[in-house]
This record gives structure tokens, sequence and C-alpha cells, in this order.
């Protein structure tokens, strides 16, 4: 059996999965609940400003049946008592010593609130805070939230206020919404910050109402931008966390990932663009606690088949494969090949091909099934096909190297090698 | 010992049940729906006579549009509802669904058919709007699938048309002739009021063509004609005994269950049903429904010629039908003018005949079913008599026409089982839609 515990700067927890600050670590009950589940830790819901909530707070997007592909939420930070969450806290550690706990904070915008806070809470014995720079609605509009995270200046400025009183691990959560979240890493991690988590939630419109007009979730006939997540975000949080990993600054401290991770797939493919621990939220919101299961099960097994012993040695193990355009090898080609024993007729990969890429497939009418064939020539490798087909392996993309020696795009156009010649 | 009222009022309701329910409520519809891949040039499309564009109109039921769905079906189909219930669709669209290529159950396309085309027909949904007239006119012989599916396509396209019904229910067959826990009675009504509700369709019940208005007169009335007056009475055995009491064709024993009422249609105690198509099974299937205790099918050929599919030979042998394969019917033994036993022939598989399956050849032996009554389900004739009065070419009387439907008079059009001699309910809607064209091409409309 694999080793699938982790150490986060010193913070220990029986496996990388920790619950993100969300509505299931806002109080005891819960972050109990989800520790005798077997999570390895929580990031317990932020704590700080006053705050009232609004009704209602959630909505979602479906795709083809399947309920809650994305989330999306107008909640604010905790609205419970500052003195009952760290009362809890503090019982909660008393109860579990072996997991992580890491408080989320979002304190006023002034040096004195945020050591206030800081104070208080590594009283409780807490091992770890993470500074709240990304919730996108309701406190924004107060300076706080996205508005620190989204200003590299601002952002570094509170860094630094933090660091000076804190004697613990601090990890600053970073918001989505910017054309990039390099300049704001850099800029914290320059004011002393020890790890990095990302990424926030995304604003958004999920959708709107036909019969009222008014986009959800609705409130008293209107509505506001809220945080998307859940599994249609994993694609851009792993985009951002790679650009984090990529960075010869920002890639000097840990990273702890969030976006969408349902599955113990997704926590790996978080874990190879750099995540040492990974956060959870809108699965268990749909879910439960009971996925923490198949979130260690899956990963130990996949380990295992690939003789990892422990998580470091996988971690990062992608982000080199990730390069510029420019230096795509161009000599590189592959074309689709259609396995006529899977092949169900469908019919699939010859409409997409047809429509919307370039003519690579042949139909020959049958009835009531047509027979469907690659023209090899005229494939462009796109995968289109594939993607589309519903039988797994049925589809597969075969190597068909144009010549041996690999040439990228700069080469190419140094030797004035031909262009535009499909 | 023949009798009605065999069985209390709840055991006729329950016996009568529909086999195929409807989807209870929209989410189990939607989970089906959304296993659809909507497949290209899809195979359940091409496998349907009348064609129906099934990946679209289940794609609809997806995205809420079940407007849009049920307008899909009926253009292709105007008895999409009464199809969605009575469809060999194991061996049409839902037998060629890809799904049945990975070994999984394919898509439960009817059940999602009926789930919208019942909306459209509950609410009364105006899908269709009608050209103004025209101002020509088309008499159209039989109020069956072929017939009406044929009105309605014209009435669409402005022709006023005027159906001549020898029953006093629209719906042919499909009302008539089928087992009721396929279909209710009252669903082929509110079927053919949902047809009719286009406007321009005046149905005229009790009036048979022959009998009580003659096609010339129709010819002299009306720019055009179209013939889907069906098949009428049921195959003769012409074995000794076949006058005795207690033996029945499939036909009028499944007519008097659609018109009479469970309770009121006398059966046996133990009955024998000769033929192996649909008409066999619903006969069977309905005589143990009705409350006979022993039924047993009696077919000539053996189990891989028969004309029914799996499905239905499946649903008469868990209703306790025994089947009697390789037997063929040589004699009704009687006593006291009452059916006492049938006689069979035992057969074996020979060269294929002209139908291009073995031929059966009796082997010499026979055996003897002890029974009260039989029931013949061996195919219907048609109409002959009718046809060559009026001049119309036929082979054995089912009518000869051009692949439009064209008769050899001019003017006079034809289509469904009239035609094929007997075939589905889909394939004599599609035979109307192709009479419709042909009409309208032949006014030049």
């Amino acid at each position: 059996m694999a080793d699938i515990s982790t150490n986060f700067l010193g913070i220990k927890s029986p496996n990388p999965y920790w619950l993100a600050s969300a509505p299931p670590t806002d109080k005891k009950v819960n972050v109990l609940r989800a520790f005798e589940a077997g999570w390895g830790g929580v990031v317990w819901k932020t704590l700080g400003s006053q705050v009232k909530n609004v009704s209602s707070r959630y909505s979602a997007v479906n795709f083809n049946g399947t309920r809650v592909m994305g989330f999306n939420n107008i909640e604010l930070i905790s609205d419970r008592p500052l003195n009952i969450n760290l009362k809890e806290i503090k019982e909660v550690l008393k109860e579990f010593p072996d997991r992580a706990m890491i408080v989320s904070l979002m304190a006023d915008n002034t040096k004195e609130s945020w050591h206030e806070l800081i104070k208080k809470v590594e009283d409780t014995g807490a091992h770890g805070i993470e500074l709240n720079f990304g919730c996108p609605h309701g406190m924004t509009e107060r300076g706080m939230g996205a508005a620190v995270g989204q200003d590299p200046v601002i952002a570094k400025m509170v860094v630094e206020w933090v660091m000076e009183a804190a004697h613990i691990p601090v990890i600053t959560k970073l918001t989505p919404n910017v054309h990039s979240v390099v300049p704001t890493g850099i800029a914290v991690v320059e004011a002393g910050t020890n790890a990095l988590s990302l990424i926030n939630t995304i604003q958004s419109v999920t959708g709107i109402d036909l019969d009222t007009f008014v986009p959800n979730p609705y409130v008293a006939g209107k509505s506001v931008f809220g945080g998307y997540c859940g599994p249609a975000v994993k694609p851009i949080a792993l985009k951002f966390l790679a650009t984090i990993s990529q960075n010869e600054i920002t890639n000097k401290v840990p990273i702890s990932g969030i976006g969408g991770i349902s599955t113990w797939k997704d926590a790996v493919e978080f874990m190879l663009l750099g995540s040492t621990s990974l956060q959870v939220c809108t699965a268990v919101m749909k879910h439960g606690f009971r996925i923490i299961e198949d979130l260690c099960e899956g990963l130990n097994n996949w380990m295992d088949e690939k003789g990892f012993a422990t998580i470091y040695d996988f971690i990062g193990r992608s982000v080199p494969t990730l390069t510029h355009w420019e230096d795509l090898d161009i000599n590189y080609h592959h074309v689709a090949h259609i396995n006529q024993d899977k092949c169900i007729h469908c019919g699939l990969c010859y409409i997409a091909c047809e429509d919307a890429s370039h003519q690579s497939i042949s139909l020959t009418y049958g009835k009531p099934y047509n027979t469907y064939a690659i023209k090899e020539e005229e494939c462009v490798g796109c995968n289109l096909c594939q993607l589309m087909c519903p039988v797994e392996n049925c589809i597969t993309m075969v190597e068909q190297r144009v010549a041996p020696e690999y040439v990228n795009w700069k080469e190419w156009q140094k030797r004035g090698l031909p262009l535009n010649d499909h | 010992m023949i009798t009605s009222n065999k069985l209390s009022i709840d055991q006729y309701e329950k016996n009568f049940s529909a086999i195929h329910p409807p989807f209870e409520n929209k989410e189990a519809a939607l989970m089906e729906a959304n296993r659809c891949i909507f497949c290209y040039d899809a195979p359940c499309t091409k496998s349907c006579p009348t064609e129906i564009n099934v990946p679209k109109f289940i794609k609809q039921i997806t995205t809420d549009n079940l407007k849009g769905s049920a307008h899909t079906i009926f253009v292709s189909n105007i008895f999409g509802g009464g199809c969605s219930r009575v469809c060999p669709v194991e061996k049409l669209c839902e037998g060629s669904c890809v799904y049945n290529l990975l070994h999984e159950k394919p898509i439960a396309i009817a059940k999602l058919q009926r789930w919208a085309t019942d909306k459209a027909i509950q609410d009364k949904w105006k899908l269709f709007d009608r050209k103004p007239s025209n101002g020509k006119t088309v008499a159209v012989i039989g109020a069956g699938p072929a017939g009406l599916s044929c009105a309605h396509v014209l009435s669409r396209e402005g022709v006023d048309v005027t159906v001549y019904e020898k029953e006093s229910k629209g719906g042919g067959l499909m009302t008539y002739g089928i087992a009721a826990y396929k279909v209710t009675p009252e669903f082929c009504q509110s079927e053919v009021d949902y047809i009719s509700s286009l406007g321009g369709i005046e149905i005229k019940y009790d009036h048979a063509v022959g009998k009580d208005i003659t096609l010339e007169q129709l010819q002299k009335q009306y720019d055009a004609v179209y013939i889907g007056f069906g098949v009428g009475l049921a195959n003769q055995l012409n074995i000794p005994g076949e006058e005795l009491d207690g033996v029945e064709d499939a036909i009028s024993f499944i007519y008097n269950i659609r018109s009479k009422g469970y309770s009121q249609v006398p059966v046996g105690d133990k009955v024998a049903v000769i033929g192996m198509g649909m008409t066999a099974i619903d006969a069977a299937t309905q005589a143990k429904r009705l409350g006979a205790k022993e039924v047993t099918m009696v077919y000539r050929r053996s189990e891989a010629e028969k004309n029914c599919t799996q499905v239905e030979l499946d649903i008469a042998m868990l209703d306790g039908c025994k089947i009697q394969w390789l037997a063929a019917p040589v004699a009704i033994v009687g006593e006291n003018g009452k059916v006492k036993a049938l006689v069979c022939d035992k057969m074996k598989l020979g060269a294929p005949d002209f139908s291009g399956k073995p031929a059966p050849e009796r082997t010499g032996e026979t055996i003897t079913l002890e029974v009260d009554m039989v029931i013949k389900a061996t195919g219907q004739k048609p109409y002959k008599t009718l046809v060559d009065e009026n001049g119309l070419k036929n082979t054995k009387g089912k009518l000869l026409t051009d692949e439009h439907g064209a008769t050899n008079i001019k003017g006079v059009f034809a289509g469904g089982d009239c035609v094929n001699g007997g075939k589905e309910v889909v394939d004599a809607v599609q035979a109307g839609k192709k009479g419709a064209a042909a009409i309208l091409e032949y006014f030049k409309i």
C-alpha cells in the first residue's frame, strides 16, 4: 500500500484531502462528521468581518441530465459569532489531533484587525491560516476578498501585516477573477506567505429563469454574480495552477489545489501540476463526506500501480510537459483509425468531422447501419472524432510522423518550410 | 364450456391493464431520453417505416421542447401515439438502436414517443395549421391508419376530405383488431379525435362502400378517391368441423373484446388458437386473460419461422399459453354441434416454399387436442368481390397500385392493408402519407 499521508509545511494529515473553506466546514458538528468519515483536514469556513447572509444562496448548471456540473453561490463568510467558532475549533482539535486544521480568515482592512484575528486563531491551537483573497461576492464591495486578491499591491500589503503577527504557516488563497494569477502570486510570495492555494470561485451567472426572467439564484426578484465552482471549473483551475507551478518565484512555495476536484483522478491531476494538498467542496456538497473513501482508495490503488511510494514521488511531474506552442514538434502527426469491430455505427464521428473538421470520414450507406472509415490522407489528427465516439478505444489515434526529426515553429520558419499547405 | 363472465371485474381490469406502462414522471422520461446519443443518419429512423426522426424528438424531450418533440413525431406519423403502443418496436426502431450492438438495453423509443404524444393528445395541442381550402375534395374509404394518415396530409395542404367508415368508430384495426392491454378503445377514440381536430376532415361513420355508397358515386362527387379499407374476412381453414359452435375467427373475437366489454365475451375453458402471427398472439393471450384455463397455440412450422416477434411470443408464454409447433389442423371434432377436439397432422420441415420459409410436410402422425373452442388466426382475406366489382386490378383481392399508390383507375389511389395484404399499423400510416403525396401531385398542388 502506498503512503498517502501529507506534510504541508509541517501540517500533517493522513491523506492530502482537505475540505475547502465553505459550508461543510463552518461548525463543529460538520467537521467532526468529516473527520469521522476520514477527511485529512479542513479549512474552517472564513472567520472575520461581520456579515449578514441572504436567501436563496445557490444555483447550479445541469448538463444532459447530470445535475450540478457547475455550482454557484452568493453566500458570505461565516455568519456565526467568532467566539463560538473559535471554541469549536479548539474542541475539534482536541478530538482529532492528527488532522490538519487550517482556519480561513478575512479581517476588516486594517492591520490591527488582522493582528487581533490571527492571535485569537492561534490561541485555538490551529495548525495554519488561509487568507481569503478570493471571495468574489459580497465582501469585494467592502474592499475585501477578491478586491484584495485582484490587486497585487494591496495583497502584498495585507500579507505583510499577516506575517508580522503569524507564528503558524500562512496560505494565501488566490482569486481566478484576473487575467493571470501570477502577479498576485509573486506579490504575496515576496511578502512572505508560506504557501498558496487556488482557485477560489469564478464570477458567474449560471442561468436565467425563463418565466420570471430573473437569473439564479433568486433573491426577491433580483440576483447577483455568484462564485462558480464544481467539475465545470476544473480545467480553468488546472491552468491557473500550472502557471503558478511554472513561475520561478511562485513555485518555491507549496500549493494547495482547489477547483472542481470530485474524484481521485481529478486529485492526481492537480498533484501532477504541483499541488501538495487538495481542497474539496462542491463534490461534498453534492454527495456528502462519504466520497473520501474512494478519493483515498483510488489514489492508493493508482500509486501502487504506478509504483509511487509517497505522493512526493509524482507531485509536479506533469509541469515540464506543458510547453509553449512554438516549441511543439510540427513533424509529429497522427491519424484517426476506426476499429470496425467495435463501431456501433452511430455516425457521431462522421457528422462531427464532416460539419466541423476536415471531411475526413467516408460514409458507406447501409440499412440500418452505415459504415464509416477514415480518409487518412485528409485526416489532420485533430482528435475530434475520437472525442465524440461513445465507444472506448473504437477510434484510436495512430502515430504517423511526417519526418523523424523534431522541428518546431521557429525552426520551421527559419528553414522556409511550407505554410498553409493543407 | 364457452361462457362469458368467467372472472370478476377486478380480475378483468388487472388482466387487461397496459403491459407497457408509460413513464410515471418527467424525471424518468428525461433519464431515458438522456441515454440517447443522438446518432447521425440514425438506424432507428431508418428502421421506422414512417421514418420518424427519432434522435430529434428524443433530443427535444431533453431540451424541454415537448411540443417540438410531438410535432417531430406527428409530422412523420400522425398515429405516433397509437404506434408507440402497438408497434413491434423490437423489430423496428428499438431493434436497430446502436445500444444493441453494445449489448445494452436499447433506448425505450416507444415509451419516449408515448411520453411526448400523450401530452399532445391529452392537452389537445394544436401542432398543425391547415392551409386555406383550395377547393379540391377527396373521399377516403376507411378511417383506419392508412385513411386518416392520408386525410391528415391532404387536409394540411388545404384539401377538403370526407372519410367513409363502415364501423361506428374510427381507427380501423387500431380500434378493433389489437389486444386491449396494448391500446385502449378510449385512447383510440381520442387519437382519432385529435387527428380530425385539424379541420377539413369529415368522418361519415356507418357508411360502408359497396353497401351504403358506391365507388362510382364517390368518383363523381369528389376530385379523387383514396381506398384504405384494409382487409376483412378471416381466412378459412377449409377442414371438417369448421362450422361447429365454438369455432371463431380471431378478428371477430378481438373485435368483441374491444367493443363489448371483457365480461361479455364468451371464451372456452380449453382454447386452441391456430396461427403464429401478431393477431394469433393477441387472440391467445386475451383468451387466457378472459379466463380460459388452457390455451394452446398451434402452428404448422417451427419456432424459427414464426411471424410474431420474440417479445410477442414471450408475452404469450408468460401468460401460460402452450405452444404446439409443427402441427397443422386437419379436422375439428364436434359433439352435439359443439367443438370437442382439434385434430392436427404432425409436420416436419422440408425445402423452402414460395414464401422462402421451409415448407411444412406431413409426417402421417396425428395429435388430438381436447378443446372446446378454436380461434382461427391464419390471416385475413382482402375484399376480393368488392374490388373485382369495381374493376380495380388486384391479385387475389389485394389491390395493385404503382409505387405511388395509384390504382388502374384514374383518380383512385389506395394503400395500407388492402394493398399489402396486412402489415403493421405503421406501414399503413406510411402508405397513407405516400398516397396523399400522390394525390397532391395528381392535383398539381
